[in-house]
């Protein structure tokens, strides 16, 4: 298998009519990696991937693969495969025909193709389906043989349209692995589209979080869960307590916000907003669940807030807590399940405390809508 | 409330009986003509038992050429037809969404023009194009068959293309990009994925065409040229006089539309309850399982019947030769005129003996005896020729009234019509045959 090449997008507007459906993008993946959009649904990310595998030419700016212009190359030209969102098994050609399709239209001889199929077959763990009807297989079943039919073209970038999407909840998580392990073995790059964030911080090696046709952030996952770039991004990958507010003062990494509802309240400033965020400013502060903590003791603190709880929900490993806050702010905490006697129960008043490096501080802006 | 639920049954039965009786009594009556042995197609009175009308068929060489014009024709349309709907129904995904209400009117009108238009203006336009071409008149532009395809396929095609549509409206793009994605050119993803997914429309299409084409009468009038079809070979055939030939034909059209269609349907339902049984969809593709089809499936037991029906019929055709029961009847028929010959003699007789003792007549003419063309005995009370030259007694020799009305009234025609100009006419088939 040839190894992963890079690709690169460079100042990249897809326009259709008056509707930018990608804004600017400046993307740059490097050779061999698992490279992932994020975003919520007609935020252009597909768009994007179409722009890569040929189906239609950017507006503006070039799409490079392996450092050669794509502009004017078709999709059958591109050194890429695409996996489709539905799929797009051939109905009517056996599982080893749709798998060496692409080696069928360069003409390859019979027995060749049976051979490859074969070995392609025992690679997915499907070995003996050959002769079925994409029809007669599992949900599962058919995602495996679509990307052993990608792997087969031998493409030097696989890209994946929300490949996961159909599938039930146990079966996405074991594809996720199956997926990554793939990558590693075959060594070439993916380009991975989807809107859950799971599968983008599991298996990526880069994340690039969209809005609504622009690329808000790409880092790595811990950076983006960790660091956000945007109040977008904060919220739109995993939960977070959002609190509106000012900045107060400014110490180092640090800032102090005076909140709307809340008082004030220390939170390290995200990294994006270290050079432009100044006293006075409107600003966003994020907590999230997990980084909450019940206090031991009642004293008010610049990390601390109370909040009387509403209610509880188990989930297993953590179990969350739902509280309100002054004037009805809403705060959610969620705690690690370790076996310890819970200390919330439905009204009580709590003091919540938190480490001010575990939120941040991001310049008020956007927030994904729930 | 229980009777009347008893009358609406009747009613329901009668209705249904009326309503078949309308669509199929026709196609009854005309079959069962043609193996009747009279000359002109009647189904009462039954004479004999007869294949010959399939022999004259058989040897009918303006049909035979019409069948074989129609099938050339036929294919051709097909062929025309079917490549011109596919390219329409493509365009109309392909075109630009806001002009595809427009481009459907536009391949939809030829189905709502007359077919008469259609053929005239294919007429007119080659012709056209002929003259502009500055070809001979004999050139290919003006040949019937040429005209013919081109006529019929202006509106079959749109057919077609309705098929077509139906059809791709379920196609899943995403396919075409798939097979592009993976290398494939735009010629090979249209040849691998999307026709074989058009293939089955493609047959619809076509025997759709094909049966449009067979029957069309309406435009190929104006095209087929010297080259005419079945159909304007019946039509002229029914406008010169008809004999049981051409129900012999419909009975064979009758048969094989009712085994095709059979023969469909059991497909279809053997499909069908193989997969309600669960059977895998490979399974049901191929193969012919005998014993499955008879479970409830009145369709194959009725086509199993009109297979050994055929089958008797041919051999009961070979051994058996209606040449006696014709001869029989002839006979009859001839000692029945013979009988009323004798009797017009006999009256003529005593007519002469009256006159002789009235003496002689208002013309005072001498009495001729009858030349055979029709000049008669006077018949007194009714004028000098007994109204035998009067206009209508021509039409009023329809052959059943032949033999039982005449003797009844002896003095109104001398020779109770039996020398009427149509009467050799009707005798002709039944002496071809016996030549």
């Amino acid at each position: 298998m040839s190894r992963g090449v890079e690709v690169n997008l460079d100042n990249v507007w897809i326009r259709f009519g008056d509707f930018v459906a990608v804004r600017e993008a400046n993307v740059s993946i490097k050779g061999g990696e698992f490279f992932s959009f994020l975003g919520p649904s007609g935020c252009g990310k597909t768009t994007i991937l179409r722009a890569v595998s040929g189906f239609l030419e950017p507006s503006e700016g070039t799409v490079k693969i392996g450092g050669r212009d794509m502009a004017g190359i078709g999709p059958n030209k591109r050194p890429t495969a695409l996996i489709f969102q539905n799929l797009a098994l051939f109905p009517l050609m056996k599982v080893w025909e749709n798998i060496t399709f692409s080696l069928e239209v360069q003409g390859f001889s019979k027995v060749d193709r049976r051979k490859r199929a074969d070995e392609l077959l025992e690679m997915i763990a499907l070995p003996d389906q050959g002769d079925k009807l994409p029809s007669e297989l599992s949900g599962g079943q058919k995602q495996r043989v679509a990307i052993a039919r990608a792997l087969c073209a031998e493409p030097d970038v696989l890209l994946l349209d929300e490949p996961l999407s159909a599938l039930d909840l146990k079966l996405r998580q074991h594809m996720r692995t199956e997926l990554r392990e793939i990558q590693q073995r075959v060594g070439i790059t993916f380009i991975y589209i989807t809107h859950d964030q799971g599968e983008a911080l599991t298996m990526s090696d880069n994340v690039a979080v969209m809005r609504a046709g622009v690329i808000d952030q790409i880092a790595d996952g811990q950076t983006v869960y960790d660091d956000p770039a945007t109040p977008f991004v904060a919220s739109f990958v995993g939960e977070n307590n959002v609190f509106r507010g000012t900045v107060k003062s400014i110490d180092g990494e640090f800032a102090i916000v005076d909140t709307n509802r809340s008082g004030e309240l220390a939170a390290r400033i995200a990294t994006s907003a270290k050079s432009n965020l100044k006293v006075g400013d409107a600003a966003m502060m994020f907590v999230r669940p997990e980084a909450c903590n019940i206090a031991p003791d009642d004293a008010p603190g610049k990390n601390r807030l109370t909040a009387m709880v509403k209610h509880e929900e188990f989930e297993g490993q953590i179990y969350n807590v739902f509280l309100e806050g002054s004037e009805g702010k809403e705060i959610k905490m969620s705690l690690v399940n370790i076996g310890q006697n819970r200390q919330s129960a439905e009204g009580k008043d709590l003091t919540l405390e938190y480490a001010p490096e575990h939120a941040v501080v991001l310049p008020a802006g956007e927030l994904a809508s729930e | 409330m229980r009777s009347e639920g008893y009358l609406l049954k009747i009613f329901l039965v009668v209705y249904l009986l009326v309503f078949f009786g309308y669509l199929l009594g026709p196609l009854i009556v005309m079959s069962i003509t043609a193996f009747n042995s009279p000359s002109f197609p009647k189904m009462t009175p039954w004479e004999c038992l007869t294949f010959e009308w399939f022999d004259v068929l058989a040897n009918d060489t303006r049909i035979l050429n019409g069948i074989k014009n129609s099938l050339i024709i036929g294919v051709g349309t097909v062929i025309l037809s079917v490549i011109l709907g596919l390219a329409g129904a493509l365009m109309l995904t392909q075109i630009w969404p806001k002009m595809r209400a427009t481009y459907y009117t536009i391949v939809i009108a030829p189905i709502l023009i007359p077919g008469v238009v259609l053929g005239i203006s294919t007429l007119v336009f080659w012709d056209r194009i002929n003259v502009m071409l500055g070809f001979e008149t004999d050139s290919f532009l003006n040949n019937g068959i040429f005209l013919t395809i081109l006529g019929q396929s202006t509106f079959i095609a749109s057919y077609c293309m309705l098929v077509f549509i139906a059809r791709l409206q379920r196609f899943d793009t995403g396919l075409t990009e798939a097979a592009l994605d993976l290398g494939a050119t735009n010629v090979q993803a249209f040849r691998k994925i999307l026709l074989p997914f058009m293939k089955p429309a493609i047959g619809s299409a076509a025997v759709l065409a094909f049966l449009a084409s067979f029957e069309n009468y309406n435009t190929t009038t104006f095209t087929f040229g010297k080259f005419p079809t079945l159909t304007i070979e019946l039509a002229q055939k029914v406008r010169y006089g008809i004999n049981p030939s051409i129900s012999s034909l419909a009975f064979i059209i009758i048969v094989l539309t009712v085994i095709g269609a059979l023969a469909h349907e059991i497909y279809i339902r053997r499909q069908q309850l193989a997969l309600a049984n669960g059977a895998p969809v490979k399974a049901v593709a191929n193969g012919f399982k005998l014993p499955r089809i008879f479970q409830g499936n009145p369709a194959a037991i009725i086509l199993v019947l009109l297979a050994l029906g055929g089958f008797s019929t041919i051999w009961f055709a070979q051994v058996y030769s209606p040449q006696e029961c014709i001869l029989d009847v002839r006979e009859q028929k001839r000692i029945l005129q013979q009988q009323k010959i004798d009797e017009i003699r006999q009256q003529r007789l005593q007519q002469q003996q009256q006159k002789k003792l009235q003496g002689p007549d208002i013309f005072g003419s001498d009495k001729k005896a009858p030349s055979g063309s029709g000049s008669a005995p006077q018949s007194p009370g009714k004028g000098a020729f007994g109204d035998i030259f009067a206009p209508k007694n021509l039409e009023k020799t329809a052959p059943d009234s032949q033999q039982d009305s005449k003797p009844k009234n002896p003095g109104k025609g001398a020779f109770g019509d039996i020398f009427a100009p149509k009467n050799l006419d009707k005798t002709g088939p039944q002496e071809n045959t016996t030549d």
